[in-house]
C-alpha cells in the first residue's frame, strides 16, 4: 500500500518535471482583456502587421467598437484596412492560391489561435526569431523550429542571433540582438504583449461578459443555496 | 364558483389519467431511508444534468450545422453571433463533464454500499446500459464542433474496429460511411447524437428509476427498511420521498450548481480537460496532431487500451474494462452490502482500485512512455483484479455485524459548532476599554494550536482505523 503510494507520488513528481522543461523556455505574457486601449493597439498592430496574409474571420469591426467603447467611426478609420465596413470580418486581402505559392501553405485564420496555443506560446513566439540562412526567409523560430512564417516585426525588433550557451543547467540556446531595429527591447515587449493581447480578447470576445455575469450567478446561487438549506432544515426538524 | 369550475376541470382529469395516483406513489408514499449521505445527491444531480444536457442540447441544434464545411463555423458563429449562444454552449460542454463527474460518482456510490446487490441487480444493468449509452452519446457528440481533436479522436477510436479479425475493416467502414472520418461520419454521428441515443437514454433512465421504486433505496448501513414496518405498513426508517427528499436534494443541487456555474463562467476550458486545446484548429485530414487524447472521461480505458501491447488484445481489454462492471452483481460473493461492515481487506482493495482507475486516467491524457505505459499495465492488473479475483477474496471475508435497523449517525451540521468550539481559543481582554460588543463575541477567538493538533490527529486516527 505505502509503496504504492510512494510510487504514484513518484510519478506524478516525474511527469510534472517533464512538463517543466518543455515550457520553460516559453516567456509569460501580461494579460489583462480589461485594458481597452491596450486592447486598441493590439488591434492596430493586427491589421497593420498581419492582416496582410492571416485573417481572423470570427470578428467583426463592429465587436471591436462595442467591446472596447470606441465609435464607429473612429475604429474604421483608426484601425480597418481602407475599405472595410464596420459589419465586415477581419477577412485578408491574400487569396488561397497566392498564399500557396508564396509559403507553401495557406496562413492559419488566428480568431481562435490563442485558445489552442495559448498566450504565452504566441508571445514566446513572436519574440524567438533568429537570423537562419538556411531557411528560405531567412529566419527561424526558437518556439515554432522551421516555421513556415517570415518575421513580420524585423524591422521593429531588429535581428536576432542564436547562441549555444553552456551552463550547469546544460546546454541551451540564447537569442542575442545583433542590431537593434525601430523599437527599443522594452517599446517592442509592450507592443508584442498588446498584440498578443488582442488576440486573447479575439479568441474569446464574451470573456468579459462571462466573468461580469457570473459574479450575479455565483451571487445568486449562494443565496439560492442558503435558503435551501433553511427550508431543508425546517422540513428535517421532526426527523430523528 | 370559479373555484368549483377549477376543480371540475381538476377532476375530470384524475378520473381518466392516474397523476395523483403516480404522484402518490413515486413521491409522497415513495419511503426513502433516512440517513442517505452526501453520497446520495448524485443520482438527482444525474437527472439534473440529463435535463441540463437536453434543454442545452435542443437549443444548441437550432444553430448549429452537421455539414463537414461548416460545422466548426457554425460553433464560433454561436459563441460569438448567437445571443447568449457562449453560454448555451458553455452549459452543454462543461454538462458533458459534470455528467460524467456525477455518474462516476453515483456509481462509486454504488460500488461503497453494495447498492448492486440482491435484490437490486437490475437496477445496476440499467444503470450500466445507461454508462454505455452516456459514452457512445459523449463520443459522437465531440465529434459535431469539428476540431482537431474531434476529428482524430474520431479516427483513433473508430480504427479500432478494424482490429475485429476477419469483419474488421469492413465495420468501421460500415461505421464512418467512408474510407476516412468525413462529413457522411459527422451526419450520422449527428443523427445518432441528437435523436437516437438520447431517446434509449431517456428510456433506460426511466426503467432505471421504475426499477428502484419497485424495490426500494439501499442505504449507507445497507440494511432493508422494509423488513420492519409499522401497523400501516411503512417503514419504520423510512420517510417520504416528497417532501424530505425532494427538499434536500433542492439544496444539493444548488450546491453543486455553485460549482457548475464557477466553471461555466470561469474555467470552460478547465485547463484543457473539458474543452481540449487542439480543439479549437479546424479538423484537418492531411494533418494528425502530435498527441491524440479523449476527453478526461474516457481516459481510464483509453489507457487500458494502451497498455495492452496488442491491438485487438487491447480493444477486448477495453471492452472488458466496462463489461467486467456488468457482472458486478454476481462478482461480489460477500452477502454484505456497506462498506461499513465490510472486512478491511475489501476497503483496501477499493481504495487500491480507485487509486488504480484515477491513475489510469491521469495516464490516458498523458502520451505514452516506458516508464508510464509500466504503470498503465500495473494500474490496468489492478483493475481487472479487483473485480476479477473477486469471487474469491469476498467469499472469505470477516466481515462485522451488520445492525437490523439503521443506526443513528451525526451529520457535519451537528458536530460543527463543537468542531470549531475545539479549534479556537478566547482571548481574553486584558484592558476593559475594548469596546464591550466584541468581548467574548466571534473576533476575540483565536486559532488553539493543541486543539487543531488533537482535531488532526483523531482525524488521522479515524482514516486508519476506516481502513481496518
Amino acid at each position: 500500500m505505502k509503496t504504492f503510494i510512494t510510487t504514484l507520488l513518484l510519478l506524478s513528481v516525474l511527469s510534472t518535471g517533464v512538463h517543466a522543461s518543455e515550457e520553460s523556455q516559453l516567456q509569460e505574457a501580461k494579460i489583462d482583456p480589461t485594458d481597452k486601449v491596450s486592447l486598441l493597439r493590439g488591434a492596430k498592430h493586427f491589421v497593420t502587421y498581419c492582416l496582410g496574409c492571416h485573417s481572423a474571420k470570427y470578428m467583426r469591426y463592429l465587436r471591436i467598437a462595442l467591446d472596447t467603447g470606441t465609435d464607429e467611426t473612429t475604429v474604421l478609420q483608426e484601425i480597418a484596412p481602407e475599405g472595410a465596413g464596420i459589419y465586415d470580418q477581419l477577412h485578408t486581402a491574400m487569396n488561397k492560391h497566392d498564399a500557396e505559392k508564396w509559403f507553401g501553405v495557406q496562413p492559419p485564420d488566428l480568431s481562435l489561435i490563442a485558445r489552442s496555443r495559448g498566450a504565452d506560446w504566441l508571445y514566446s513566439y513572436l519574440k524567438s526569431y533568429y537570423k537562419d540562412s538556411a531557411r528560405p526567409f531567412g529566419v527561424n523560430n526558437l518556439v515554432f523550429p522551421d516555421t513556415a512564417m517570415p518575421n513580420p516585426l524585423w524591422q521593429l525588433q531588429g535581428e536576432q542571433i542564436a547562441e549555444q550557451r553552456r551552463t550547469i543547467w546544460g546546454e541551451h540556446t540564447e537569442l542575442e540582438l545583433e542590431q537593434p531595429g525601430t523599437l527599443s527591447e522594452k517599446e517592442f515587449d509592450l507592443f508584442v504583449n498588446d498584440l498578443v493581447n488582442f488576440l486573447v480578447y479575439v479568441g474569446e470576445p464574451v470573456q468579459q461578459e462571462r466573468k461580469h455575469l457570473g459574479r450575479f450567478v455565483l451571487l445568486f446561487l449562494t443565496v439560492f443555496a442558503v435558503l435551501a438549506f433553511m427550508l431543508k432544515k425546517e422540513y428535517w426538524k421532526d426527523v430523528h | 364558483m370559479k373555484i368549483n369550475r377549477f376543480a371540475e376541470v381538476g377532476n375530470w382529469v384524475l378520473e381518466r389519467f392516474p397523476l395523483a395516483k403516480v404522484w402518490e406513489e413515486h413521491m409522497t408514499h415513495y419511503y426513502a431511508p433516512k440517513n442517505f449521505n452526501i453520497w446520495y445527491f448524485f443520482g438527482s444531480l444525474a437527472l439534473l444534468m440529463l435535463a441540463n444536457q437536453l434543454v442545452t442540447g435542443i437549443l444548441l441544434t437550432m444553430n448549429y450545422k452537421p455539414d463537414a464545411k461548416l460545422a466548426f463555423d457554425s460553433v464560433e458563429y454561436i459563441m460569438r453571433d448567437v445571443h447568449w449562444g457562449w453560454l448555451i454552449r458553455y452549459m452543454h460542454s462543461t454538462g458533458a463533464s459534470a455528467f460524467f463527474i456525477v455518474v462516476y460518482l453515483h456509481m462509486f456510490r454504488g460500488l461503497m454500499y453494495g447498492s448492486f446487490k440482491q435484490p437490486r441487480e437490475l437496477i445496476w444493468i440499467f444503470g450500466m446500459l445507461i454508462f454505455v449509452c452516456l459514452m457512445a452519446e459523449a463520443f459522437m457528440g465531440y465529434l459535431l464542433p469539428w476540431g482537431q481533436m474531434s476529428y482524430w479522436g474520431a479516427q483513433v477510436i473508430i480504427s479500432l474496429f478494424s482490429a475485429i479479425p476477419v469483419i474488421g475493416d469492413d465495420l468501421s467502414l460500415w461505421v464512418r460511411g467512408d474510407y476516412v472520418v468525413s462529413d457522411a461520419t459527422l451526419n450520422r454521428f449527428f443523427a445518432f447524437h441528437v435523436i437516437s441515443v438520447p431517446l434509449v437514454l431517456i428510456l433506460l433512465v426511466f426503467m432505471h428509476l421504475v426499477a428502484l421504486h419497485e424495490v426500494g433505496s439501499n442505504n449507507p448501513d445497507g440494511v432493508e427498511i422494509k423488513k420492519y414496518k409499522n401497523e400501516m405498513g411503512i417503514p419504520l426508517d423510512g420517510i417520504p420521498f416528497h417532501p424530505y427528499f425532494t427538499v434536500k436534494d433542492i439544496f444539493g443541487a444548488s450546491v453543486f450548481l455553485l460549482f457548475f456555474a464557477t466553471v461555466i463562467f470561469y474555467m470552460p476550458e478547465m485547463n484543457g480537460y473539458f474543452l481540449e486545446h487542439a480543439n479549437f484548429i479546424p479538423a484537418d485530414p492531411m494533418k494528425t496532431p502530435e498527441h491524440i487524447a479523449p476527453v478526461w472521461y474516457f481516459t481510464p480505458f483509453y489507457a487500458i487500451l494502451r497498455a495492452i501491447p496488442d491491438k485487438f488484445a487491447g480493444v477486448v481489454g477495453m471492452g472488458g474494462a466496462i463489461v467486467v462492471l456488468f457482472l458486478l452483481p454476481w462478482l461480489d460473493r460477500n452477502p454484505v452490502k456497506s462498506i461499513r461492515y465490510r472486512s478491511g481487506f475489501y476497503k483496501k482493495a477499493l481504495l487500491l482500485f480507485v487509486i488504480s482507475f484515477i491513475g489510469l486516467g491521469y495516464l490516458g491524457t498523458q502520451p505514452a512512455t516506458p516508464t508510464l505505459t509500466m504503470f498503465a499495465r500495473i494500474f490496468t492488473a489492478i483493475y481487472f483484479g479487483f473485480f476479477l479475483l473477486m469471487p474469491l477474496y469476498t467469499r472469505w471475508e470477516k466481515t462485522k455485524p451488520v445492525p437490523k435497523r439503521l443506526t443513528p449517525h451525526h451529520s457535519l451540521e451537528e458536530d460543527l459548532p463543537a468542531l470549531f468550539e475545539e479549534l479556537t481559543l478566547l482571548k481574553h481582554s486584558d484592558s476593559e476599554n475594548g469596546d464591550p460588543a466584541f468581548r467574548g463575541s466571534f473576533f476575540n477567538l483565536r486559532p488553539n494550536p493543541d486543539g487543531i493538533i488533537k482535531v488532526l490527529g483523531r482525524f488521522a486516527k479515524k482514516i486508519v482505523e476506516s481502513l481496518d
